[in-house]
């Protein structure tokens, strides 16, 4: 053993490691990762991990390996499983004979997500079995047990953290690599009767899976991380994952007299919890969930016993409310349950130490029955969100500091040529995911729709249904468009749509963190590949018009997109220009200050963070210009000069 | 020790590196330490936060407000974002330098720097604002800011951390052709300090 500083999705990645996983799939996505990176870069000999082209792709290959015997991990974010969930569904019905843990992060806030979806529910609606870690220390321990029961219950678990669990650091006392297990497959055994799905076998199965859950419902209770704090003999504080690596519950008053409330929370609100408790005069009893599905109903009511009132902490939906509001319905118990259903914690966004502090302090500061909590609850948790609320007093009025496309960036200079090609027609701009997303920011404006992965393709071709006077464009990443966007070109093929697809393709998946893929000609194992050209994709689909053009050559890129724009049917656009964060920067403009006219067109017309104003004069910021040149292009009076081939 | 020590600023100023070390020092003096950040898209540009828990008995990453004992501000008004979490006799180092975000440069809007390092004047009485500019262009190197920040925490007292300690990591855990410049930041933080220059 050894104490390593890792963020929570590497401490994931070591536990996998630990746990002998001989294969690794994904998909990136924030914030998730870094953990099919990180057993990328820590692997054994022996140990295949890839970037899939998406999450189907990732759950499918991860199938298969563990058909075969293998250990596996397939890692995504929460939408990505939407993606993945075909597979999963009916892959519960067969279930698997390696262990096979999904790792699916969830992202409260939500902070880089499309929804604030939980994967506890889809645990329920998959009946796949479901951990939820509260720490990194927990994380790393936790995925080596769901191997575990992975493999003797023979079913996908799930494994998922959430955002601040999954970028948390914490030191974390790790296992060398000679403690690490070892797996050898024992490879695929022929039997259709158990891998080939059939309607008798899928009716078979699901009785089994149902009263396998509800005996893991019973095992769970006795799940040293599922516990009661005081413990009172119980497993106690078993991998909490506290900094001092202890019981940190100190404050709980162990004595014993822990009066009426309790408390139930999960994941990171379970350390916020366990945190405001410390500091609290007030006792209270409190129930950890680590494993929402199957719940653990015995302890939950061992939990519930002799209490009046509960207070459930959780971020997302109210899984552990319904289940303990469930349980006091199924056995007559007169306990009442607060939380998201009663409008007492506040239905949407994080969580935060400051408004779980709140929860609890209003919970726990009124005497039971005396005074209706609601109304104070309810008052306490209309501004909760993680950003502290103004100072008091004469505080200056804070700057707004949105993401934007960062200074260089390729995907400015090409919604800009679209943007002029196309001025003054009737256009729609469908966006996609991506970093591109950001193009919908003022003074750029241009990304009218944004819905899932690969949406933007089937969207143009819906309102250029409807209304056929208008020019319709999809723009798509180069990562998103391997991913999911090329069913949709086949669509708008086939059914002889009239639309642009813009294809922005920087040589990477840069918004989840530069990650290669099919386009690249690298894997995350650091292997050189075949690239999949994209263009040969277009042509072979019968895209029949396709232009590629460097979207900083601002006039060639404007005829293109006059060009392209004009002809008939599906035709498709490709801008070539990698991601300014996986290139040298060629060097910084500057502006000749004599010949500025102080127009402002340059901002006013792009929105580059490196172009600022200095009491009234336009400068370029040195530490943020990479010298693409555009503004140098845009300029009335050509009064930008320097960098790469623009002077 | 226990300390909650928060750093702030704009994506791209190197609060995260910074962050890594403070952890790395308290990780070799075998404290325990936890910490969080911002990851992913708001790092293009946007506010971007790092908290550090160091000491026994922690449970989560997330420092709570009023309870923080250093704010480390690459940004004025990011330290004045962050303020509520100071507690009362915390202490807050600051960089004086504003970075105008792209709304402001549009809209023409102002915002100034000098306002918000009044502001913690007034409401901060332990309060070191130091002229991170002109410092980075002595240092030859915009990119010394986070080290500088550092620095100027270390003569404050309130990062619990010696010089020394910080020297070692940043010799462990940052290739050798940085360490350099890295140390003149350091010496520059302690020098000025001892001097009085190094306030803004």
């Amino acid at each position: 053993m050894h104490k390593e500083f890792l963020m929570g999705n590497e401490a994931i990645a070591l536990g996998a490691i630990a746990a002998g996983i001989n294969l690794a799939a994904g998909y990136p996505g924030t914030p998730s990762s870094e953990v099919l990176e990180t057993v990328a870069k820590r692997r054994p000999r022996g140990t295949y991990v890839e970037w899939s082209v998406n999450e189907k792709a990732a759950m499918e290959v991860a199938a298969g390996a563990a058909y075969a015997g293998a250990r596996v991990m397939v890692t995504m974010k929460q939408v990505g499983l939407n993606v993945a969930s075909d597979p999963l569904m009916s892959l519960e019905y067969i279930g698997v004979k390696g262990g096979m843990v999904v790792l699916v992060a969830d992202d409260p806030g939500p902070i880089s997500s499309q929804t604030e979806q939980d994967t506890r529910h889809f645990a329920a609606f998959s009946k796949v079995p479901c951990f939820d870690p509260c720490s990194a220390q927990e994380a790393y321990e936790m995925v080596q047990e769901a191997f575990d029961y992975s493999e003797k219950y023979g079913t996908p678990v799930f494994l998922r953290p959430t955002t601040r669990v999954c970028h948390g650091y914490a030191s974390v006392t790790v296992k060398d690599a000679d403690e690490y297990r070892v797996n050898r497959p024992e490879g695929f055994v022929k039997d259709s009767g158990r891998w080939v799905i059939f309607p008798r076998l899928s009716l078979r199965n699901h009785e089994k899976i149902e009263a396998r859950n509800e005996a893991l419902s019973e095992v769970f209770s006795s799940y040293g991380r599922n516990c009661i704090y005081p413990s009172g003999g119980r497993g106690g504080a078993s991998g909490l994952g506290t900094a001092a690596g202890g019981d940190g519950a100190s404050g709980l008053n162990p004595s014993g007299s822990i009066g009426k409330k309790g408390i139930a929370a999960g994941g990171i609100s379970f350390t916020y919890a366990m945190e405001a408790l410390k500091d609290s005069p007030q006792p209270a009893r409190l129930f950890k969930v680590a494993t929402p599905f199957p719940f653990p109903e015995r302890l939950a009511l061992e939990f519930l016993d002799g209490l009046d009132e509960v207070l459930c902490l959780e971020e997302l939906d109210p899984v552990i409310e319904r289940e303990l509001t469930y349980l006091c319905g199924k056995h007559h118990l007169p306990v009442r349950i607060y939380g998201k259903l009663t409008h007492h914690v506040k239905i949407a966004g994080e969580n935060s130490r400051d408004s779980v502090n709140r929860n609890i302090a209003d919970f726990l500061g009124k005497a039971a029955g005396q005074e209706d909590i609601a109304g104070s609850l309810a008052q306490s948790s209309s501004q909760l969100s993680f950003q502290p609320s103004p100072h008091p007093s004469s505080q200056p009025s804070l700057p707004v500091r949105p993401p934007v496309l960062c200074a260089g960036c390729p995907h400015r200079a090409s919604f800009y040529a679209v943007k002029t090609a196309m001025k003054g027609k009737k256009t729609i701009f469908c966006g996609d995911i991506g970093c591109y997303t950001l193009g919908n920011a003022m003074p750029l404006d241009m990304v009218d729709t944004c819905l899932c992965m690969g949406a933007g393709l089937g969207i143009a071709q819906g309102v250029g249904r409807i209304e056929p006077d208008t020019c319709c464009f999809a723009f798509v990443g180069d990562s998103t468009f391997f991913a999911s966007a090329i069913t949709g070109v086949v669509n708008a093929v086939y059914n002889q749509a009239n639309m642009t697809l813009v294809v922005l393709d920087n040589s990477t998946t840069a918004m989840t963190g530069h990650q290669p893929h099919p386009g690249t000609g690298r894997t995350v194992m650091g292997d050189v590949t075949a690239k999949v050209s994209i263009e040969a994709v277009l042509r072979g689909i019968g895209v029949s018009v396709v232009e590629t053009a460097d979207p900083l050559d601002l006039s060639a890129a404007v005829a293109c997109v006059k060009r392209v724009a004009a002809e008939p049917g599906v035709k498709a656009i490709l801008f070539r220009s990698p991601c300014i964060a996986i290139t040298k920067p060629s060097g910084c403009l500057h502006i000749d200050q004599d010949r500025c006219i102080r127009c402002g067109k340059c901002i006013r017309e792009l929105g580059c963070p490196a172009l600022v104003t200095d009491s009234g004069r336009v400068c370029v910021d040195a530490s943020l210009c990479t010298g693409c040149g555009l503004c140098a292009q845009v300029c009335p009076v050509k009064a930008i000069g320097g960098g790469d081939g623009n002077e | 020790m226990n300390k909650n020590i928060i750093l702030c600023g704009v994506g791209g100023q190197g609060t995260i590196l910074a962050s890594k070390l403070i952890a790395a020092a308290a990780m070799k003096k075998d404290i325990p330490v936890m910490s969080a950040e911002t990851i992913g898209m708001a790092q293009r540009g946007g506010s971007v936060f790092s908290h550090v828990r160091i000491g026994e008995g922690i449970c989560s990453p997330m420092i709570a407000r009023g309870t923080a004992d250093l704010i480390l501000g690459f940004e004025p008004g990011e330290a004045v974002r962050m303020l509520p979490y100071l507690k009362p006799d915390g202490q807050v180092v600051v960089s004086s330098r504003a970075i105008m975000p792209v709304t402001a440069t549009l809209s023409g809007s102002s915002y100034s720097g000098d306002a918000m390092t009044a502001y913690l004047r007034e409401q901060v009485r332990g309060l070191c604002v130091v002229d991170g500019e002109r410092a980075c262009r002595r240092l030859g190197s915009p990119k010394v800011l986070n080290i500088l920040l550092l620095g100027a925490a270390v003569e404050s007292g309130a990062l619990g951390f010696t010089e020394d300690e910080l020297r070692e990591v940043i010799k462990e855990r940052l290739p050798e052709k940085f360490h350099e410049i890295n140390f003149r930041a350091l010496s520059y933080a302690r020098e000025r300090k001892e001097t009085g220059q190094l306030r803004a």
